[in-house]
């Protein structure tokens, strides 16, 4: 019961997002995220970031970032090129190790997390890439049902001729959703760009992960291409009422899609608020 | 703008790049000195080679040499295939531990890469001799010689294609929380499998070519009929296994360049 409550107020996180339109850094990490009136208890956080600092060398990237999304939310991650989007959310997945603070991925924290564990915790979450980031010489099929190897290692998940019924149909379904079944078959380096991004996203959804995370996934296709993709992306999203973190330099896709914008700029979390209660003007600023 | 702006604007070369250019023309010396270089030499060989080209030709075309030397070819290729196929299957786990960032640490890689420049050192003829001591005279001699210098190219050269391939598919699959192992199968070796095949079939034109020389030690294929050819002074059927490597060799450099256009080429 007390699940059905927590995942019907996920599925409503417009209205969560609306009552967590505070800068960030006001909300202690430790403690339980208000949600108007109702405290939303830790276990409805599936993403926090405390703290978080990144460091190349002698080069500061960001530093302090914190932040949590509740089960459900919607989050556009913005700012000017290089202030380190696609690092922050490499750190978030545990691709890179944060210099400084801690992120807790559903509920555990990954700088404590051995290889295994942070296996199965990134199985847990999805990737779209700006670049789609296929294996261009192997079938679009065998493409998605690599999106499965975090759940189920192993060889027969290598190439879609060896996988097992269930994989292909899963992967077959997830094709469906994103309106491409008919092109399993077709070499991934043969297809358009919008093409590539759907069978990306087919890939990040297939093991229907609870988080969703995209790194622009529209920078490398035209608008109306780009605008296709993000209706599907948030979508299947919506539909599976995941968590979604995305970074986009397209601010009325951030406004439009992301039920809270997150800004960075000059190595710091600058903004933190609802979309609701931004227009384009204010995002344009941190690009400025 | 006059020409004293222009020539203003001309950097002369420094003192120091002239005697680079020095240095580097008193080591070309300096090697041909050490290889023995002799331009009276060069004067008098050509009527020697003019000699030997009357005593050779016409080549031996009597059918039973033909036949005998035609076996011997085969089993060149024989040797050359087979080593070169054992060699590039070899190569593929070999390189997976030499390739930096893959699946194994930077101690193991160093290891590794030490071993398979140490195999490239060897020549293969010093191969085929270590390996006709090992497990005697014959084709199986040549063969491993063939295979291990085959490791030793490939086993390197695979692990650089696998290095410089694009990091994000593996990227990408290694965020589904899939394995190293599962990442470098399903993302990596496809990647960098066009290099591999260009590679591997260069391996293949080389162990052809090294096969054809192997007998000169006794590890099998037409070698041996050569060293026995110049031997015996039997110029004419030394020269039949000359043209006979020949016509092979650049036989097979253009079904490699064709198989490789082929294969290659319409998969990028």
């Amino acid at each position: 019961m007390y699940a059905l409550c927590t995942r019907t107020l996920a599925t409503h996180s417009s209205t969560v997002s609306s009552v967590t339109n505070v800068i960030e850094k006001e909300v202690a990490p430790a403690r339980p995220l208000q949600t108007g009136g109702v405290f939303l208890p830790v276990s409805s956080v599936d993403l926090e970031a405390r703290n978080v600092g990144k460091v190349f060398g002698e080069n500061p990237i960001f530093s302090d970032v914190s932040f949590r999304l509740a089960r459900g939310e919607a989050v556009a991650l913005v700012g000017a090129n290089g202030t380190g989007k696609s690092t922050l959310l490499r750190c978030l997945m545990g691709l890179i190790p944060a210099s400084d603070g801690q992120v807790i991925l559903l509920g555990e924290d990954t700088s404590n997390a051995r290889d295994k564990a942070m296996r199965a915790l990134r199985a847990r979450v999805g990737l779209v890439s700006q670049k789609h980031n296929l294996v261009p010489r192997l079938s679009v099929l065998s493409n998605v049902i690599h999106g499965l190897l975090g759940r189920k290692p192993g060889i027969r998940h290598w190439c879609h001729t060896f996988a097992p019924a269930a994989s292909r149909e899963a992967a077959m379904q997830a094709l469906e959703k994103v309106g491409l079944a008919d092109f399993a078959s077709r070499r991934a380096d043969r297809l358009s760009g919008g093409q590539s991004q759907r069978v990306a996203i087919a890939r990040a959804i297939v093991g229907n992960p609870e988080i969703l995370i995209a790194d622009e996934p529209c920078a490398s296709l035209d608008p109306s291409a780009g605008d296709d993709v993000m209706e599907l992306f948030f979508r299947l999203a919506r539909e599976q009422g995941v968590t979604v973190v995305f970074t986009s330099h397209n601010v009325e896709h951030a406004l439009r899609y992301g039920d809270r914008v997150l800004g960075l700029a000059d190595g710091a979390l600058k903004l933190d608020a609802t979309a609701a209660s931004l227009n384009a003007q204010h995002l344009r600023g941190l690009y400025d | 703008m006059t020409n004293s702006t222009i020539l203003l604007r001309y950097e002369r070369p420094s003192a120091l790049s002239f005697i680079g250019y020095a240095l580097g023309l008193a080591l070309i010396a300096w090697c041909l000195a050490g290889a023995g270089f002799s331009v009276e030499k060069m004067v008098t060989a050509p009527p020697r080679f003019a000699d030997f080209l009357d005593r050779a030709f016409p080549p031996n075309m009597d059918p039973k040499t033909l036949n005998r030397l035609g076996w011997k070819m085969i089993e060149t290729l024989q040797i050359a295939v087979a080593g070169a196929v054992i060699g590039v299957i070899l190569s593929i786990p070999v390189a997976l531990l030499a390739a930096r960032g893959l699946i194994a640490g930077v101690w193991v890689n160093q290891i590794v890469r030490n071993i398979l420049s140490f195999i490239r050192a060897v020549p293969d003829i010093a191969w085929a001799l270590v390996f006709v001591v090992a497990v005697g005279l014959g084709p199986f001699a040549g063969m491993l010689a063939i295979a291990i210098d085959t490791v030793g190219f490939c086993g390197r050269f695979f692990a650089d294609d696998m290095e410089g391939t694009d990091k994000g598919p593996a990227e990408s699959l290694t965020a589904t929380g899939a394995r190293k192992l599962d990442v470098v199968a399903c993302a990596t070796i496809p990647a960098a499998m066009p290099a591999f095949i260009s590679t591997g079939l260069f391996a293949l034109e080389k162990a052809v070519r090294s096969s054809t020389i192997l007998g000169l030690v006794g590890a099998g294929g037409i070698g041996i009929e050569l060293k026995v050819g110049f031997d015996l002074f039997d110029y004419p059927t030394a020269m039949t296994v000359i043209l006979m490597i020949a016509v092979v060799v650049v036989a097979l450099e253009q079904l490699s360049g064709w198989a490789r256009n082929k294969i290659i080429g319409e998969q990028r």
